[in-house]
């Protein structure tokens, strides 16, 4: 799910090449796929990512649309080898997102699977997730998945709640989901939740409502985001005139300590701020993999990519996209190489959000003489700092982490 | 109709009975500059091409708001029947802070235009300024300007102009400066009423500075009119009040540039310059006189410049304070009012006190400080001065609110003025309401006409100062204009208002108040201030107080959530370049005991265009 907002960088190289520093150390780093879907029914009020309707994209006649997709994913996968090279590894993880990755034929969406395993492998116990809409799956497409080898779906239920979905613009029905869920359990595959909370005119006891009804579902895993009005959206321009209110950030807190405190009696643990999972082998493996600071690389209009310190980001209009590889071109749109004092810093920004702590060894000398504050700020578990060496935040310390990364962060 | 005259009369040799010395009175916006300009053009000074308009003010600042800070004296010769003249406009300015060099300059003439606005009539300022014209037994020559505008009601405010200095409607002039119609007779009937100047020409120079202006390449230059005497290149001069004595490097006459003469007569106005580099050594209302054969009296009615209205001025960026001291020393080498000294809060760092005759006087040099020596600055709320008087008899004089003693006052004096508001008569109730709120005592009530009324009050100007033009102007539309000048001091009910963050005093927001508005005060600032300071890890109080007694309280309650919910792959880049530039942010705030409070936050509480009042919640 890129933002549609692409940072600035540096220009990249046509050929998509990378420089040998970043390619050092790809044969023994995982690696994995993140396929970027960029299609979608309608577009939701909220919604910043980079997707299009398919009027947007101009119809059957466009350049590209669901039913090409497939084969320019396949000709970045192409580049992708290449570039790689033969000491890339299997693949450990896929992860397919958008937009609304099931507005494609399930047979589509394995094609792109197997093209990975073709010029790749794929790992023994490799993790590969779809995303999915309620309405745009059926017992039959998320058979035909797992048959593919995915593994693992990530249903986007947001809310329980009619005015909730409503005020969001997400148009599924909610008895959908619980369909979508039971088939895709029948269907052999993890499955995952999606909630969002601080929905202008979403009280407490909806979000409770919503909770309770993710937990009814018995899913592996739970995520659950802030809303968050981006530049740009429907929902922000509806928040500046005043239509709606801005979501509270009180609010938003207080909707949180509720979202832990009921998906922890359930059973279901943090291991990242925003996910919780039933077990250790039910924790989504490409997020983490993300916050780990491992390679992958991003195929799709808009996709991010890292690799070996290099991230870059594609092209965010599908044609664009399209016509770029049409000609043998890189779809990248820009890159950055990250400095050391970068590195670092995406380093602590990431592993202070996991539940496994960032090693305080990791720190240097002015963010570890800061643990001792946020201890006694209560931001910061101090039994685990003693007793394994790791930061671990606490529950006010996990709604506050922006302050923890910055005061570990303060030179 | 007149022709341009053919030859100018030479300085220094020019009878007195030839020379009319005037200035025009008039407010801001009623087309003085414009008349000048014509006036330039019609006597041959400029001609057509060179004409810049509103040719006579120098600066960019007065250009671009239409107003003149600095006067100037142009020579223009004008013939008249056969005869020529040599006519001098003594330009002045036109704003409430600038009484006494307004004062000065009506000094140096024997008439006055008094030019107002035939779409607006006569405005709180000018009226001001006429009645000092007359109080100088000045010649008043009274012109209506713009009558080619639509909206022009000639006969309406001439009847308002002969019931104000007396005489007919009929003998009120009216001009366009704009069009240049009926400005040749105007210069007609300067030659004909005003009265010629008088003086003693065998006695030792007397000669009042009326205007002194800096110049990089020149050093000062001094503008002045000769009472009596001459004075002559090469000679050696003295001022009068500092007895100091310099050598006369240059003598002459402005014709609209300078140009030298040999020398100076009696009745006439021109310029000197000795070399000095600080309008100080040259002061406005000064005697000049000659070194060799002194004068034994002054010209009278010398005033140091007395700064009323203090405000801190500090550098948004701390490492700028010696530039901003660099500029404050070139400033100062022009403006004999301003006065400053080093001065450290807590809160803004370092920073200068400094003083100045008003608001707009404030204004003008904290635009130029910003403007052309590219400073960012934090002005605090300006403050007047107060006499403090402790139960032990000791006095102190307070120009800063840190100043104000803790501990037994037993009183309180601040300046007052003698404020004179003009206003349609519909609004003289909402005018009343809000004097009476503003603590104004009314001095006397008139009408100008049937629908025009002038009101004279006594007010604190501490009151002016906080925001009375702002709310005057809003309760009348727009319509009222407002004159004032200082009227001595009072004993009031006075307290310092504190405000705390968590406990802390912060010196920057604190202020001295009237004890019935000190409650309103803390409330409005503790209130700005909640809305201005970011939550912060912990609930932060802020309070106002007098002494220990707290009378206002607010809670910044401690902020709770702060993390995106959402970090994936495309986020993270976007992420860190957000913490980047937070880490920037950090460094502009300002750390109040454990409180950070960005830089923003204080300029906003401290902004001191008006907006004290705007932000209630």
């Amino acid at each position: 799910m890129p933002p549609s907002a692409l940072p600035d960088g540096d220009p990249a190289p046509s050929t998509g090449e990378l420089p040998p520093s970043a390619l050092a150390d790809v044969a023994s780093t995982d690696l994995g796929i993140y396929v970027h879907v960029p299609f979608c029914t309608v577009r939701c009020g909220y919604c910043d990512f980079n997707t299009y309707t398919l009027t947007e994209l101009g119809g059957p006649g466009a350049s590209i649309g669901v039913d090409s997709y497939a084969d320019a994913a396949l000709l970045e996968l192409d580049l992708a080898c290449g570039v790689l090279g033969p000491a890339a590894p299997p693949v450990s993880t896929v992860f397919v997102g958008g937009g609304t990755p099931t507005m494609l034929r399930s047979r589509d969406l394995v094609t792109v699977l197997d093209g990975i395993r073709q010029r790749f492998g794929l790992a023994p116990d490799a993790e590969v997730t779809t995303e999915a809409n309620p309405d745009s799956v059926t017992p039959e497409s998320l058979r035909e998945l797992a048959d593919g080898g995915f593994t693992r779906v990530s249903v986007g239920m947001q809310s329980a709640v009619p005015h909730v979905l409503h005020t969001l613009e997400r148009t599924h029905d909610p008895e959908n989901v619980a369909r979508a869920v039971a088939a895709t359990k029948a269907a052999g595959m993890q499955v995952s939740v999606d909630l969002i909370y601080g929905t202008p005119g979403e009280s407490l006891a909806d979000w409770r409502r919503s909770l309770e009804a993710a937990v009814a579902l018995e899913p592996d895993h739970v995520s659950a985001y802030a809303l968050v009005v981006e530049e740009g959206t429907k929902l922000a321009a509806q928040v500046r005139r005043g239509v709606v209110p801005a979501p509270e950030d009180d609010d938003e807190a207080d909707k949180y300590e509720l979202a832990d405190e009921l998906l922890s009696a359930a059973g279901y643990g943090w291991y990242e701020v925003s996910n919780w999972a039933r077990s250790q082998r039910a924790r989504c493996r490409h997020n983490v993999a993300y916050w780990a600071g491992t390679n992958w690389w991003g195929v799709g209009p808009g996709a991010h990519s890292h690799v070996g310190g290099m991230r870059w980001w594609n092209v965010k209009h599908p044609s664009a996209y399209a016509a770029r590889l049409g000609a043998g071109e890189s779809p990248a749109h820009a890159r950055e190489g990250l400095t050391d004092e970068q590195r670092y810093d995406e380093r602590v920004l990431l592993g202070t959000r996991l539940a496994d702590g960032l090693p305080v060894a990791d720190l240097r000398g002015s963010g570890r003489t800061a643990v001792a504050g946020l201890i006694a700020d209560g931001l910061v578990d101090g039994p685990a700092a003693l007793r394994d060496s790791r930061l671990v935040l606490t529950l006010r310390g996990r709604l506050l982490a922006d302050t923890v990364v910055h005061r570990l962060l303060a030179s | 109709m007149s022709p341009m005259a053919r030859s100018a009369l030479a300085p220094n040799a020019t009878p007195p009975d030839l020379i009319r010395n005037f200035c025009i009175i008039a407010h801001i916006d009623h087309g003085k500059s414009t008349l000048a300009d014509r006036m330039l053009q019609l006597t041959g000074v400029v001609d057509s091409r060179a004409m810049r308009a509103q040719y006579l003010d120098r600066m960019d600042i007065e250009r671009e708001r239409g107003i003149t800070i600095k006067s100037q004296a142009v020579r223009m010769p004008w013939e008249l029947e056969g005869t020529t003249y040599a006519l001098n406009m003594i330009d002045t300015p036109g704003h409430v802070d600038f009484t006494y060099e307004v004062s000065r300059s009506l000094a140096a003439c024997e008439g006055a235009i008094l030019l107002v606005d035939a779409a607006q009539g006569i405005e709180a300022q000018t009226l001001a300024n006429l009645y000092l014209a007359m109080e100088n037994d000045l010649t008043i020559i009274p012109v209506l300007n713009k009558i080619d505008l639509p909206a022009a009601q000639p006969e309406k405010y001439a009847e308002e102009l002969a019931k104000l200095i007396g005489g007919e409607p009929e003998d009120c002039l009216k001009v366009s400066g704009k069009t240049g119609e009926g400005v040749e007779p105007l210069l007609d009937t300067i030659v004909r009423q005003l009265p010629a100047p008088t003086g003693d020409a065998s006695a030792p120079a007397r000669a009042m500075i009326f205007d002194s202006v800096y110049d990089t390449y020149r050093g000062v230059v001094t503008y002045v009119r000769v009472v009596d005497g001459n004075l002559n290149p090469r000679e050696r001069i003295v001022m009068m009040s500092t007895r100091a004595t310099h050598e006369l490097l240059e003598i002459g006459v402005i014709s609209p540039e300078p140009v030298p003469s040999k020398g100076l007569g009696v009745g006439e106005v021109g310029y000197l310059i000795t070399g000095v580099k600080d309008v100080r050594q040259s002061r406005v209302g000064d005697t000049v006189t000659n070194a060799s054969k002194p004068a034994s009296k002054d010209l009278g009615g010398y005033r140091d410049p007395k700064p009323m209205v203090f405000s801190g001025l500090y550098p948004i960026d701390g490492s700028d304070y010696p530039d901003l001291r660099e500029a404050l020393d070139k400033l100062k080498l022009n403006d004999a009012a301003l006065v400053y000294e080093p001065e450290t809060s807590a809160a803004l760092g370092f920073g200068f006190r400094c003083g100045f005759l008003g608001l707009l006087h404030l204004e003008i040099v904290r635009e130029r400080l910003e403007r052309e020596f590219n400073l960012d600055l934090i002005s605090t709320q300006p403050n007047v001065v107060y006499d403090v008087t402790m139960d032990d008899g000791k006095q102190i004089h307070v120009t800063n609110p840190s100043e104000f003693p803790e501990g037994k006052v037993s009183e309180v004096s601040e300046p007052v003025v003698r404020a004179t508001v003009l206003a349609p008569s519909e609004f003289v109730g909402a005018i009343m309401e809000l004097c009476q709120q503003k603590r104004g005592n009314l001095r006397g009530m008139d009408y100008l006409s049937e629908d025009r009324v002038e009101m004279r009050y006594t007010l604190p100007l501490a009151e002016i100062v906080f925001d009375f033009f702002d709310q005057l102007k809003s309760r009348t539309r727009g319509y009222a204009s407002l004159d004032y000048e200082p009227d001595g001091d009072q004993v009031a009910d006075l307290v310092k208002v504190q405000i705390l963050l968590q406990g802390e005093s912060v010196d920057a927001f604190s202020a001295i108040v009237h004890k019935d508005k000190a409650y309103a005060y803390g409330v409005m600032m503790a209130g700005k201030l909640k809305d201005l300071i970011p939550r912060q890890q912990f609930e932060v109080p802020i309070q106002a107080a007098i002494g220990s007694r707290i009378i206002a309280r607010e809670n910044i309650r401690a902020i709770r959530k702060d993390v995106l919910a959402k970090c994936y792959g495309g986020d993270i880049s976007r992420k860190r370049k957000l913490l980047e530039k937070q880490k920037e942010g950090k460094k502009r705030m300002k750390m109040v005991g454990r409180v950070e409070v960005p830089q923003e936050a204080f300029v906003a509480a401290l902004s001191s265009d008006g907006d004290a009042g705007k932000t209630k919640k």
